[in-house]
């Protein structure tokens, strides 16, 4: 009982800071995350799926101080993208730097604004994805954002849109905490690509839910930013219909702390799905990937392809579950976990799992450390690559499983500049 | 070109004694071909020389076109000039052939304050060396010796002895693993390239490459050392007779 006294306490000392909203459709979806909140306290080290990562900086009432970060003259990530911009600083909506959300075959809204109309597409969306995704395992943090978040963008998608959708995060406040709320709806055919980029806060919650119809087709690329002292726990739920595609790449590079879970449900028949992530970490930087891959439907693909760079006390976490249901025949599921550690400081600690009730499914995963190549090595600097462009080259050569995640070639690049940049700054 | 002289080499991490004290002078233009048993130092030879790491120089020195070649990173010593063909070729999952080759062409052009080649131009020149020796565009692509056989991985490493253009080649048992067809386009690879200012150091365990690649000087090496030299008709003696008098008379 303790423990469940202890994550009661942590809750109300949470939330009594917060301002809760009841009012409207939202008010009855929060006031429902509220209410399953209760119940199940916020987490504490001792959960099953927090040993790797110890939530207590997630969880204080308090964001602690993150230091801004100066980027230098670099632009942000996706700058040279033709895209619809919308821009956050500190978790609050900035208009004057957001552009027109006027795109062929998109309806965009913020969810403070949708709030207020008697009736809006989002009910079915907001908290139930989230609610969804709460068995087998709890995931206390969303259900904290389903019930106090302040703001967050609502994308209905019933054609092909045109330019992507970019969500940019600005942290300017040492202490901000904030919490942002996105719901995705890709109706039947219809197609969208959502960019995130930048820290968000000093401690950053957000909570997007995917709904994606029978043949529709979603693309999410996300840059964490390269802020060294952020916080971050973030959360994808995501339904996937017949025939519908679902994509998300996670770069990250720097960052105190990040939690990042994607929960996927490929519900429909000949569904695909494939969630990946690439991570580099130098020092003071713990950096955790929590994936959940549930088939449901027939024929279905799914893939997990996570890669971490670490050095000088680094440390990351994969927890990676394949769980295939009964009648979920002709599965394709597929989940790789490989960390590259560049000295003997850094840590790797993965969790694969499979658990599969059909008979006639093909599987795999793989989970591995090691080191740079020293053979390929000496192989690039013996036909005259210097050293350091070397590693460089084999480090890039170990994320690109990942980047090839990356449907689009221009953001794939632009991916792979940053990774370049991050691997100039942090020379061996 | 090259100058080995009285060459001791240790394995750094066990007190095993490789190389006994191998002098070898190479002039320029002129084509060496190394021989001898297994375990007589020829590999070890041919990695000293390109600088790889887990061996301790303890006596000895190596010079290139009169520059002392132990004090320099194996990258250095690729853009001074010398080129190591592997045994074994290492595959890079990840690393695109082409990638590979155009950063390796261009960081040694830069490390000799050249100008870097365009995209266009190494393209150009990538193609038409490749086509001599029967590269296609697919191998081009490919990660770098990722699921080539054994004659094409032999072949992409004359390859990027062409587009390197070295000063001295030391080809480490290239033959082996290759059928006679691959064997001989991997010799007019390296014939074409054959010339003044361009010298070779061919190691072999047998006579039948140097049908191909015909040696100006042949030597036998044992025990880590190189115990006779001689021409081409030394390397017809030990395939007739083996090794086994040769070792007999060095004794």
């Amino acid at each position: 009982m303790a423990v469940a006294a202890a994550k009661a306490d942590a809750l109300a000392a949470h939330i009594a800071g917060l301002s809760f909203d009841g009012a409207g459709w939202l008010g009855a979806a929060r006031t429902g995350a509220l209410s399953r909140l209760t119940a199940m306290g916020l987490p504490v080290k001792r959960d099953e799926y927090w040993r790797y990562t110890n939530p207590t900086t997630l969880t204080d009432p308090e964001a602690p101080a993150a230091a801004l970060f100066d980027g230098g003259d670099e632009p942000m990530e996706f700058d040279g993208l033709d895209r619809v911009k919308l821009v956050f600083r500190d978790g609050v909506f900035d208009a004057d730097a957001s552009d027109d959300p006027a795109l062929a075959g998109i309806e965009i809204s913020r969810l403070a604004e949708a709030a207020a109309a008697d009736i809006h597409w989002a009910r079915e969306l907001y908290g139930v994805l989230e609610t969804r995704g709460q068995t087998p395992v709890e995931r206390p943090l969303a259900t904290l954002n389903s019930a106090f978040s302040t703001d967050g963008v609502l994308i209905r998608a019933t054609g092909a849109a045109q330019r992507p959708i970019s969500l940019i995060y600005h942290h300017e406040s040492e202490t901000s905490d904030a919490l942002l709320h996105h719901c995705i709806k890709v109706e039947a055919g219809a197609e969208v690509t959502v960019l995130e980029n930048g820290p968000g806060a000093a401690r950053f919650n957000s909570v997007m839910e995917v709904d994606v119809a029978a043949g529709g087709r979603f693309h999410h690329i996300r840059a964490q930013g390269r802020d060294h002292q952020r916080r971050a726990a973030t959360h994808v739920f995501a339904r996937v219909g017949d025939g519908a595609l679902f994509k998300s790449f996670t770069l990250t590079a720097n960052g105190r702390l990040t939690r990042n879970d994607a929960v996927i449900e490929l519900v429909g028949d000949d569904a695909v799905a494939h969630v990946a992530g690439a991570a580099m970490g130098d020092g003071d930087f713990h950096h955790d990937d929590t994936v959940f891959v549930t088939h449901e439907g027939q024929r279905c693909e799914s893939r997990q392809v996570f890669k971490k760079v670490l050095k000088n006390g680094a440390v990351g976490v994969f927890q990676g579950k394949i769980l295939v249901k009964a009648g979920a025949q002709k599965t394709d599921g597929y989940q790789i976990s490989q960390s590259l550690l560049l000295d003997g400081d850094s840590q790797f600690l993965a969790k694969p799992e499979l658990e599969i009730y059909a008979d006639d499914v093909k599987c795999s995963h793989g989970s591995t450390s090691g080191a740079i190549d020293e053979v390929a090595l000496f192989y690039l600097q013996s036909r005259g690559v210097p050293k350091r462009t070397a590693q460089s080259l084999l480090v890039l050569a170990f994320l690109s499983e990942a980047i090839a995640e990356i449907a689009d070639e221009t953001i794939a690049e632009d991916v792979r500049a940053r990774l370049e940049g991050w691997l100039q700054r942090h020379e061996h | 070109m090259l100058e080995i002289k009285n060459l001791h080499v240790k394995l750094e991490e066990e007190d095993k004694v490789i190389l006994h004290g191998v002098d070898l002078s190479i002039g320029s233009g002129q084509v060496h071909a190394i021989m001898g048993p297994n375990g007589s130092g020829k590999s070890t030879l041919s990695y000293v020389l390109a600088g790889r790491e887990g061996y301790t120089v303890t006596q000895g020195s190596v010079s290139l076109l009169g520059e002392e070649l132990l004090d320099m990173a194996p990258e250095a010593r690729a853009a001074a000039g010398l080129f190591l063909a592997f045994q074994y070729p290492v595959e890079i999952p990840g690393v695109g052939n082409m990638t590979f080759l155009r950063t390796a062409v261009n960081a040694q052009k830069k490390a000799r304050g050249e100008s870097e080649l365009t995209a266009g131009e190494f393209l150009k020149l990538v193609r038409e060396k490749a086509k001599a020796l029967k590269i296609d565009a697919d191998m081009l692509k490919r990660p770098v010796n990722v699921g080539f056989s054994g004659g094409e991985k032999k072949r992409n490493e004359i390859l990027q002895m062409a587009m390197l253009e070295p000063r001295m080649c030391i080809l480490d048992e290239t033959d082996s693993g290759l059928d006679v067809d691959a064997m001989k386009l991997v010799a007019e690879g390296v014939n074409a390239l054959r010339g003044a200012g361009r010298s070779f150091l061919v190691i072999t365990h047998y006579q039948r490459l140097l049908d191909h690649i015909e040696p100006d000087f042949v030597h036998i090496m044992a025990a880590g050392r190189i115990i006779k030299t001689g021409g081409p008709e030394l390397a017809l003696e030990v395939e007739n007779n083996g090794y086994t008098g040769l070792l007999a008379e060095a004794e």
